[in-house]
């Protein structure tokens, strides 16, 4: 592995670390600039996932390019979850209908705030 | 101007316009068999690859800020079981491996949604819908 290559994986290594949910959007949270970003952010929303680290693409062209191939992963939403790639869009989607967000969630020691609603309708 | 000379303008004009017919219809030729060439071409390979049960393959371009005619934002549905026992990372994986080309040239949003037979049925077929584009960056 070359040097720039070393030093390349290192930052984004540590891009990725930065928070326990980092998300690679077009756009900001309060602004996305994709459909598919903003899907990612309403659904993290749903969750109650609202302050974490993201950054924005379409500001940063060497992140736009350089996350694409530290993930191996050709698009943009991308998130991770402690460090650990776990998907775009449609896999949160589809994580989130399953209810296995949830517990991915809960794994990285963030409780979904859809528990709480689910406590409050069961104690109601 | 001479005969011979009138007959050389006359004859390289008539080349000329062939040709620029030549052209032109080379073009309109190349449009058509481009035409849903990158389409056709995700359409093929996912199905010699993984031998789906069910596949669709639809160019969603249109719903965004793309040029009209664009092939560039694709959603493919696709069943088959090759992706049992594989986790969702994995079956996209699969997916954008086999679409690399694509995804390296023209195609730039991918929406996949690869299901096993057991969990097609099991969700009654259903498709989720493409969130609307927000404006993007134009690409």
């Amino acid at each position: 592995m070359s040097d720039k290559t070393a030093e390349d994986r290192q930052y984004f290594n540590d891009l990725v670390k930065a928070d326990k949910v980092v998300v690679f959007m077009k756009g900001i949270p309060e602004q996305p600039m994709c459909g598919f970003s903003n899907a990612v952010v309403q659904i993290l929303r749903m969750h109650g996932v609202d302050n974490y680290k993201y950054h924005n693409v379409l500001d940063d062209q060497h992140i736009r390019q350089g996350i694409k191939t530290y993930s191996d992963w050709p698009t943009i939403p991308q998130v991770y979850m402690n460090g650990e790639f776990v998907g775009g869009c449609d896999i949160l989607l589809q994580m989130h209908r399953e209810g296995d967000l949830i517990e991915k969630l809960t794994e990285v020691g963030i409780r979904s705030a859809l528990l709480d609603k689910d406590d409050n309708e069961a104690a109601n | 101007m001479s005969i011979t000379s009138i007959f050389k303008f006359r004859l390289v004009t008539t080349v000329i316009s062939k040709r620029s017919i030549g052209r032109v219809l080379d073009t309109f030729r190349c449009s058509i068999c481009m035409m849903d060439s990158v389409q056709a071409s995700i359409r093929n390979k996912l199905s010699e690859h993984f031998k789906p049960t069910h596949l669709d393959v639809m160019n969603e371009s249109n719903m965004h800020n793309v040029p009209k005619g664009s092939e560039t934002h694709f959603k493919v549905v696709i069943v088959s079981d090759l992706f049992n026992s594989k986790t969702l990372l994995q079956r996209h994986r699969m997916v954008n491996e086999l679409l690399s080309q694509e995804l390296n040239g023209p195609v730039h949003a991918l929406s996949i949604q690869a299901k096993t037979p057991q969990q097609w049925e099991d969700s009654k077929h259903y498709v989720t819908k493409s969130p609307p584009c927000l404006g993007g960056s134009g690409k």
